[in-house]
């Protein structure tokens, strides 16, 4: 028992409970704005695809590239080009409030992917089903094509909520905080394996604890 | 038979207008196809899946239109609510221009027109009520209250309300079809197309799917146009039918014509495959037997009248049935008997059968 907790000496619990608090909030607001911003782009994407509704090939060009340039790009490189961006956003590059729109940046391309993949999961034959009753397009969308993809969408978030798990921690290198922060500062740079150990510890519970939420979410919409 | 050669020479009187039939009669058409054609461009190239046509389809009717796939059906089919765009032609449904509507227009003229699919194509994620209340929705011009009491009498229709809160994949499949039968319904249309509708379906559900269709043709006076690949499905629902092959209308007709009296090879076929026979290998097993051979059809009383007996008697003629089937086309029984014929005046006899209304085909 004593060289137990001797082991865990150097963990301050107040600053553990902090970073945990500033990695829910990281996760939580990138995790929202990825969403709102992702799920629209993913329905363009679908979209204008070759042989779908609006089929656009020039604008499904463009945005295909745009997202790939973002999805090749590695986050830690994006964290360091986005700085300027993100002070001009928040006013600060530091911080959970800097951390959030790279993180959002990064997020974006790669959940719009999975939403495009979702909407094309969807059968051909919904879509005639519904224009043969005389839907219009933002009819099929929110009225077949989204719920028919909604399971398909709830894994989507889980995967991205938890790789935003993962690049939340290497925002820790610019000073963002978080879980991910204390691993690198404390646990790496000051060589205290403890404070890794509860760090990874806390970040495997959260992301089991997401992806268990995130399947149940799937299997209630899936109806099969 | 005879009626039928009749009909056949009124509508053949020159010099009168077509308009003048339409009076007499007082047919209307509610689908009228005018030299429509549909070419697709696949790499480069022109492909076409329906030549030319013309086409009426009488209002109230069971229009069935057979094929092989890719014989051009489909394309025929989803050219009525315009989901496929005509390269040329005319299509005119319920005296409207379908094919000069705009995006507006064509979404208010396809709330006129049910459609029922092979895959059935209902949402997964919505109950069988919200289902079948989706064009209502979609349509958006009765009160929440309107619909529910419409979905309730359109799954008492179809024999589904005790599973309105049910998910499509608790149903099987002739349950779902319901479903979509139901869902195609909703808004009260005039045409109900069916996209080989029962193709998914085993025999047993097939006839009580079909025999749903020819209910609510007959209460509703609803329009149906079925496209099918079984013969089997035109001669239990269908009033009349069009035979395509690569594109082209080959045959068409009463069903009763059309089927017992093929004369496309691809009609032929059709009739064949349905009845199992296979003409060369039945040429081979008659080689052998004497005398002539006939084939008979009896259609209507004729049927049930005891001709053969008769006839035999009285001419002096012996009989053996070589090969036969009796049974109904929609509401119509038929029969179609294959017999040698041997020994006492013949001539005669062939002659009674003909008197009789009974259609007769020598064979050898």
């Amino acid at each position: 028992m004593e060289t137990f907790l001797g082991f865990f000496a150097n963990i301050d619990w107040y600053e553990i409970w902090l970073a945990t608090g500033d990695t829910m909030v990281m996760l939580s607001g990138s995790l929202l704005f990825t969403v709102l911003l992702g799920l629209p782009l993913g329905i363009l994407l679908f979209l204008c695809s070759p042989r779908q509704l609006l089929e656009q090939k020039n604008l499904y060009a463009a945005l295909s590239f745009v997202v790939n340039i973002l999805r090749s790009l590695p986050f830690i490189i994006l964290l360091v080009v986005m700085i300027p961006f993100t002070v001009m956003i928040t006013g600060t590059s530091l911080g959970v409030a800097g951390a959030i729109p790279p993180l959002v940046v990064g997020a974006t391309p790669f959940f719009a992917r999975l939403v495009e993949t979702a909407f094309r999961e969807v059968d051909r034959g919904i879509i005639e089903a519904t224009q043969a009753m005389g839907a219009n397009t933002r009819q099929i969308i929110t009225n077949a094509l989204l719920p028919e993809a909604r399971p398909g969408i709830f894994a989507a978030i889980t995967v991205t909520a938890i790789t935003l798990v993962g690049y939340t921690a290497m925002a820790g290198v610019v000073g963002a905080g978080g879980l991910g922060d204390l691993a690198i500062r404390f646990g790496y740079q000051r060589f205290q394996p403890d404070v890794m150990i509860v760090t990874v510890v806390l970040l495997l519970i959260l992301v089991q604890i997401l992806q268990t939420v995130g399947d149940r979410l799937v299997v209630h919409f899936s109806r099969k | 038979m005879l009626s039928q050669a009749y009909a056949d020479t009124i509508r053949c009187v020159p010099g009168l207008p077509l308009n003048f039939y339409l009076r007499a009669h007082k047919v209307r058409y509610v689908i009228e196809f005018h030299n429509v054609h549909k070419t697709y461009r696949v790499a480069g190239k022109d492909i076409p899946a329906l030549h030319s046509t013309s086409l009426r389809i009488e209002s109230g009717q069971v229009f069935g239109l057979i094929g092989h796939s890719g014989a051009g059906k489909s394309t025929l089919l989803r050219l009525i609510n315009r989901l496929e765009t005509p390269s040329g032609g005319q299509i005119i449904v319920d005296n409207e221009d379908v094919t000069a509507m705009d995006s507006n227009g064509l979404r208010r003229f396809r709330q006129q027109v049910g459609m029922i699919f092979q895959h059935f194509n209902l949402l997964a994620s919505k109950t069988v009520a919200d289902n079948v209340a989706m064009p209502l929705t979609l349509a958006g011009e009765l009160s929440r209250s309107a619909i529910d009491q419409r979905v309730a009498e359109l799954l008492e229709r179809v024999g589904l309300s005790d599973h309105a809160k049910k998910y499509p994949a608790q149903l099987s499949g002739g349950q779902k079809q319901r479903v979509g039968i139901a869902r195609a319904l909703a808004t009260k249309p005039k045409v109900l197309l069916c996209d080989e509708a029962t193709s998914a379906l085993d025999p047993q559900t097939t006839a009580s799917v079909l025999q749903l269709l020819a209910e609510i043709n007959r209460e509703l006076k609803l329009t149906i146009v079925l496209i099918t690949h079984e013969m089997d499905v035109i001669r239990r629902v269908c009033d009349v039918v069009a035979v395509m092959d690569a594109g082209v209308i080959v045959e068409q007709g009463p069903v009763a014509e059309v089927f017992l009296h093929p004369k496309h090879p691809t009609t032929r076929r059709f009739v064949q495959e349905d009845e199992q026979i296979d003409e060369s290998e039945q040429r081979d097993d008659f080689a052998h037997v004497p005398g002539r051979i006939v084939r008979l059809t009896f259609q209507g009383e004729a049927t049930y009248a005891p001709l053969l007996g008769t006839i035999a008697r009285e001419t002096g003629v012996d009989y053996s049935i070589l090969a036969g089937r009796i049974d109904r086309i929609k509401d119509t029984p038929y029969g179609q008997l294959t017999l040698a014929i041997t020994g006492g005046d013949m001539e005669a006899a062939f002659a009674r059968f003909i008197a009789a209304d009974v259609h007769m085909e020598v064979l050898r």
